[in-house]
């Protein structure tokens, strides 16, 4: 399951962002995500517009002291935990 | 004892009344009569209450939600507070204009239950004719933006249906999928006999739904879960007592689980009477099984103690007549030749049911040796 790095993902039917106790979630059928951090920044920018490689440009950007690699791979596989649950479509 | 966790969700029991009568419904056989039901302004006042609280989802459900007049007004209210809204119904009283209409008040999420891949397996376990409608409403989720699972109860009678229950998944938009054994609560405890899959079905339909998940994954979320009557060790039933769920009956009590009312000497709050959180925190019904201090051994002092919170409380109380005892199908219960001498009885040669995934060739249990569940008035 090798993500393409053009494709743009977005939020899957029924799946939003919400807030509890300035916690922010992402919530889907019998499951909620805490958001913080670099999870929050991917989530914000699976919008349909951003693709793979932009968001991971982007959060290398952000997190300009951890390894490029690094980043990439985490982004990578939070977005593959994310596919497996069904909570992005790929586009 | 540690402070409470906070639940995750809050499965609105908003009505007993439904279309449906399945022999395996996990609503309790004593059901509630519709004049207790909780009005929409109650029910309102819950879901805000919950959301203070940190609950994050609403589980609308029942008997059948969308017999109450107003889940519209209560799919806003649940969505205006904030809450995941998901509709757990059997599809029957909907209609396209109602569904848009659902979408439209906020509903995130529906789950369509499925009782086989035919009309007459349908009919047979639910006494209704169901099936076709429930295709008819795949058809129109296809077009609309919400997200989609499909249940199918999966037991004896239509284990080896499986291979036609996933090709009806694959050709809707359901983005997931729950092939839920049938698990021994309420009606479904009464119709036993007639639902335990054998030891063949079940290893076969494992062997299937784990080839599923593999092909599918990414696309559709297989989910399934086994009678825990068949496995080594009990399931963490709610995610543990008064943890991560928290059930309101149609009339308004406050319970940790489906079943729990078959419990003795236990007293239930009532949302009418006392704040939500209140309960959550400091009713006897929720404290009673919570932290470690009531298990017994071996539970107490075993290393999965926190892995399954020594099982499921009414499960102990139905095969072992106490509620605080280990979960007779755990293995490394003293109890479980009792579950074992029940699974024996399934498994006689003399119970002529087909091998693996083939069709039974046992006729249909004659429907007088079924106990189906009743509307309530």
């Amino acid at each position: 399951m090798t993500l393409d790095p053009d494709s743009r993902p977005r939020l899957a039917p029924g799946v939003r962002l919400g807030e509890n106790n300035s916690q922010r979630v992402l919530l889907m059928p019998e499951r909620a995500l805490r958001l913080m951090g670099p999870s929050l920044e991917i989530i914000e920018r699976c919008d349909g517009q951003h693709t793979v490689a932009a968001i991971i440009a982007d959060l290398q950007k952000i997190y300009s002291k951890a390894k490029p690699e690094k980043v990439a791979e985490d982004i990578l596989g939070y977005l593959q935990l994310l596919q497996k649950e069904r909570a992005l479509d790929f586009e | 004892m540690s402070a409470p966790t906070t639940p995750l969700a809050l499965i609105a029991e908003l009505t007993h009344r439904c279309p449906l009568h399945c022999v395996y419904c996990s609503n309790p056989q004593e059901l509630q009569s519709r004049n207790t039901e909780l009005p929409t302004e109650i029910w309102s006042r819950i879901f805000r209450e919950a959301a203070d609280l940190g609950v994050l989802q609403a589980d609308l459900t029942g008997g059948e939600p969308l017999a109450r007049t107003d889940i519209l007004d209560l799919v806003k209210s649940a969505r205006r507070a904030g809450l995941y809204v998901s509709l757990i119904t059997s599809g029957l009283p909907l209609d396209e204009p109602k569904l848009d209409a659902l979408i439209a008040a906020g509903l995130d999420h529906l789950q369509l239950s499925f009782q086989g891949s035919t009309e007459d397996t349908a009919a047979e376990i639910s006494g209704t004719q169901s099936h076709q409608q429930k295709l008819r409403v795949l058809s129109w989720l296809k077009s609309r933006r919400v997200a989609v699972t499909l249940n199918f109860v999966i037991h004896r009678r239509n284990i080896h249906q499986l291979p036609g229950m996933l090709a009806i998944a694959e050709s809707s938009s359901a983005t997931r999928i729950e092939f839920a054994n049938v698990q021994y609560y309420g009606w479904a405890f009464a119709n036993r006999e007639n639902l335990l899959p054998t030891r063949p079905q079940l290893d076969a339909s494992l062997a299937f739904i784990q080839q599923a998940q593999k092909r599918l994954e990414g696309k559709i979320r297989v989910e399934s879960v086994v009678p825990d009557y068949y496995a080594k060790y009990p399931k963490p039933c709610m995610g543990g007592w008064g943890r991560k769920l928290m059930l309101i009956t149609p009339s308004g009590e406050a319970l940790p689980c489906h079943a729990a009312k078959i419990i003795p000497n236990l007293t239930f709050d009532n949302v009418k009477d006392r704040p939500l959180q209140e309960i959550w925190l400091a009713s006897e019904a929720f404290q009673k099984f919570r932290g470690q201090s009531w298990m017994q051994d071996p539970c107490k002092s075993c290393d999965r103690r926190e892995i399954d919170y020594a099982g499921c409380r009414c499960q102990a109380l139905l095969l072992a007549g106490d509620p605080a005892a280990t979960d007779p199908v755990c293995s490394l219960s003293p109890q479980r030749q009792k579950v074992d001498a029940i699974l024996s009885a399934i498994n006689s040669p003399s119970l002529p049911v087909g091998a693996g995934l083939a069709p039974p060739t046992d006729p249909p249990a004659p429907t007088s040796s079924w106990l189906y569940r009743p509307n309530p008035t």
